[in-house]
C-alpha cells in the first residue's frame, strides 16, 4: 500500500548568486515518519530546512509541504512546528505563558489552550513548574518543554534543527522518547542532527554533502550497503568534505 | 488578529517583568525633568531680531544700524504695527523685537530721555536673557555717545525689557519640550531596537518567523506596546510640568499629542532600522546612544541654542528630526502656536518619518531573505 507523502521534493535547487547550496534534491517524507537529515556544516541542510519551513523560496524545483506548494509559505507555516538548536522559549515568561503565547500565535483559542496545557504539564510531570519562569529551569527541562511547545498545536510536521546539541545523554534519551511518542500521534518528525548515534533512531536517514543528497535509506539498509558497522562510520566514508581530505 | 494579540500580550509581559525597562520608562522621565530644571548658559551670535520703528528718524535708524552692525544680531524683519509682534515670535525666526517710540529723536531733544522697549521670547530663557542683555548694552553705549556728541548731560535712552510667553523667565519651561524629545528617542528607538535584537540574539526570532505570524505583525507587535507606553509617558511628563512647575500647555493639547505621535512613529522606525543593522544588544545600545541620544541632546537646540552653533553644526542639526520636534512642541506648549505656525516643521518631520519607515521596512525584508544569521 502506498504511504501518504507529507513532504514531496523534486529537483529542488537553491542558488545564492553562483553558489549552489542545494543541487537537485529529490526525496519524499511519509506521514508519521522520523526522517533524519545528516550532513557536515555547510552541506546545505539549513538551506533545505529553511525552504521546507517557508522561510526561503526555492530557485527551481517542486517542493510540497503538508500538501502546500513552497510558493505559498504562509499556508505551510500554519501546518508545521519548528524547534531550533538555539533555545526558543522566553526566559522571562512562565511555562504557562510560553505555552499560551505559542498556542495563540498558531491560532488556538484560550479554551483549547487551557486544558491542553494542564494535560501537557501532567504528562511531562512538570505540573509544579507551571508558573515558574523558564529562565530558572534546568536546560534539560527547558529543551523538552520547547519540543512540547513546538508540537502543541498538533502540526502535520515538526522540524527539529539540531534539537539535542548541548544536552546531556539522559535528557537526550528522554527527548528521543518524546519524538517517538510524537511520531506515534502521526506527526511527522523531520530532524537534523550532529549526533550519529541519533541517526540510528530515525526511520530513514538522508546524508547530504556539498549540496547533494548522497545517501537516503533506512539506517540498517545504509549500513549494509556501505558495509559499515555504524552510521558514523559510513558518514565518514561518504560525506567527508573536500576541505578535510585536502 | 488573535495571533497578533497573543504576541502583543507577550511583549507587555516582557516589559512589565523587567524592572530595568520600567525604570527607564517611568522613573527616568521624572528624574530628567527635575535634573534639567537647571539651565545651561550660552552665548549669542547673530540672533534674529525684528524692529518696530514708530519713529523713522535719524536716531531710530542709527540705532537699528548699530544693532545690525554688531555681531550679535541680524535684523530679520521690520514690523509696522504692534499686532505683528505675536505672529513674528510664533514664526520662530526672531529672538526679540526692539520697539522705537514715536518721535524718538524729537523727544530726546525735548525731554532729554526716551524709552526703547525690548521684548524677548521668554520660552527660551537662556537666549532671552542673553539677547536682552546685549541689546541693553548696545543702547547704553549709543546713549553715551549721544551725550558726548550733543555735549549735554541730559539725553538718555531707557531700555525697557519685557518677556513674551514666559514673563518670569522660568528656565524649566524650555526643558520640558527637551525632556519629551529625549525620552521619546530613548524609549522608542533605543528600547525597541534592543527588544528586537534580543529576539535575534536569543534565537526566538527564528521561531517567530517560522510561525504563521507575518513579518510585519512581528515588528508591529513588538513596537506597539512602546507606542502606547510612550504616549502615556508624554502625558505623565505634561502633567508633571503642570503640577510641579506650573507650566500649562498653552496651545492645543490634541495638536501636541498628534505631533508627539508623529515623532514616536519616527523614533520607532529608527529603532527598527537600528535593529536591522546590528546583531547584539550592546551594539544596539551603543548605536542608539551615539547615533541618536547624543545628537538629540547636543544639537537639537534643547540645551544649546541653534543660532549659536558654528555653521557646520547648524546645518547638521537640520537633518535631526529632534531639532524640528523641539521647535514644534516649544511653539505649541509655550507660545500656544496653532498648526499654521508649525506646519512646515511638521511636514519636515512627516517626510523624515516616512523615509525611515520605508527604509527600515526594506532593510528588514532584505534581512529576512538573507537569513536570520
Amino acid at each position: 500500500m502506498e504511504r501518504e507523502k507529507v513532504i514531496e521534493v523534486e529537483g529542488l535547487v537553491k542558488k545564492f548568486g553562483s553558489f549552489v547550496a542545494n543541487d537537485h534534491l529529490t526525496f519524499d517524507v511519509f506521514r508519521g515518519e522520523i526522517f533524519g537529515f545528516l550532513g557536515a556544516n555547510g552541506a546545505g541542510k539549513t538551506t533545505a530546512i529553511r525552504i521546507l519551513c517557508g522561510l526561503s523560496r526555492p530557485t527551481s524545483g517542486k517542493v510540497i509541504v503538508a500538501g502546500i506548494d513552497a510558493n505559498r509559505p504562509e499556508e505551510i507555516k500554519k501546518r508545521i512546528g519548528y524547534m531550533s538548536q538555539r533555545f526558543s522559549l522566553y526566559d522571562d515568561l512562565t511555562v504557562r505563558e510560553n505555552i499560551e503565547l505559542y498556542g495563540g500565535i498558531y491560532g488556538m483559542t484560550m479554551k483549547e489552550i487551557r486544558p491542553r496545557t494542564e494535560e501537557l504539564l501532567n504528562r511531562l510531570i512538570f505540573s509544579q513548574y507551571g508558573n515558574t519562569l523558564i529562565g530558572s529551569l534546568p536546560l534539560g527541562i527547558k529543551q523538552k518543554l520547547a519540543f512540547a511547545v513546538a508540537v502543541f498545536h498538533d502540526p502535520e510536521i515538526v522540524f527539529l534543527d539540531e534539537p539535542t546539541s548541548g544536552v546531556d545523554p539522559i535528557t537526550r534519551r528522554q527527548f528521543w522518547e518524546m519524538i517517538y511518542e510524537t511520531a506515534a500521534r502521526d506527526i511527522t518528525v523531520f530532524v537534523t542532527t550532529h549526533y550519529m548515534d541519533e541517526a540510528e533512531y530515525c526511520d530513514r536517514v538522508t546524508i547530504m554533502n556539498e549540496g547533494r543528497i548522497v545517501a537516503l535509506d533506512t539506517p540498517s539498509a545504509l549500513r549494509e550497503k556501505y558495509d559499515s558497522s555504524s552510521i558514523e562510520e559510513l558518514f565518514v566514508k561518504i560525506a567527508r568534505p573536500k576541505t578535510e581530505t585536502a | 488578529m488573535k495571533r497578533f494579540l497573543a504576541f502583543v500580550k507577550k511583549e507587555f509581559l516582557h516589559i512589565f517583568r523587567d524592572y530595568r525597562t520600567l525604570i527607564i520608562l517611568f522613573a527616568l522621565p521624572a528624574a530628567q525633568i527635575l535634573i534639567f530644571g537647571y539651565a545651561v548658559r550660552t552665548d549669542i551670535t547673530n540672533a534674529g531680531i525684528a524692529i518696530l520703528d514708530n519713529a523713522h528718524d535719524e536716531v531710530s535708524s542709527e540705532l537699528a544700524l548699530k544693532l545690525e552692525a554688531s555681531e550679535f544680531f541680524t535684523i530679520k524683519a521690520y514690523l509696522t504695527s504692534y499686532d505683528e509682534i505675536d505672529a513674528a515670535f510664533k514664526k520662530g525666526k526672531i529672538e526679540e523685537v526692539v520697539i522705537f517710540p514715536e518721535d524718538l529723536a524729537a523727544r530726546l531733544q525735548r525731554e532729554g530721555n526716551a524709552t526703547v522697549s525690548i521684548i524677548a521670547d521668554g520660552s527660551e530663557p537662556n537666549t532671552a536673557s542673553l539677547v536682552t542683555g546685549y541689546t541693553t548694552a548696545i543702547l547704553n553705549d549709543y546713549s553715551a555717545s549721544l551725550l558726548q556728541r550733543l555735549n549735554t548731560s541730559t539725553p538718555v535712552i531707557n531700555p525697557e525689557v519685557r518677556m513674551y510667553f514666559n514673563p518670569n523667565l522660568k528656565s524649566h519651561f524650555m526643558f520640558v519640550p527637551g525632556v519629551i524629545t529625549l525620552i521619546l528617542i530613548l524609549v522608542c528607538a533605543l528600547m525597541t531596537s534592543v527588544t528586537i535584537v534580543r529576539e535575534k540574539e536569543f534565537g526566538t526570532m527564528e521561531v517567530l518567523l517560522v510561525s504563521p505570524l507575518k513579518p510585519w505583525q512581528i515588528i508591529v507587535g513588538k513596537v506597539a506596546p512602546y507606542f502606547f507606553l510612550s504616549l502615556i509617558n508624554v502625558i505623565v511628563i505634561l502633567l508633571m510640568a503642570w503640577f510641579v512647575f506650573g507650566l500649562p500647555v498653552r496651545g492645543s493639547i490634541a495638536l501636541l499629542i498628534a505631533e508627539c505621535m508623529l515623532y514616536i512613529l519616527m523614533a520607532l522606525s529608527l529603532g527598527i532600522l537600528i535593529s536591522t543593522l546590528v546583531n547584539k544588544m550592546e551594539n544596539a545600545i551603543i548605536v542608539s546612544f551615539i547615533g541618536l541620544m547624543l545628537p538629540t541632546l547636543l544639537l537639537s537646540g534643547f540645551i544649546f541654542p541653534i543660532e549659536n552653533m558654528p555653521k557646520g553644526y547648524d546645518y547638521f542639526s537640520m537633518i535631526l528630526p529632534a531639532r524640528w520636534f523641539v521647535e514644534i512642541i516649544r511653539s505649541v506648549m509655550i507660545k500656544g502656536a496653532g498648526f499654521v505656525y508649525v506646519w512646515k516643521e511638521t511636514l519636515i518631520l512627516a517626510v523624515m518619518t516616512l523615509f525611515f519607515i520605508v527604509l527600515s521596512a526594506r532593510k528588514f525584508k532584505v534581512r529576512l531573505e538573507e537569513g536570520s544569521k
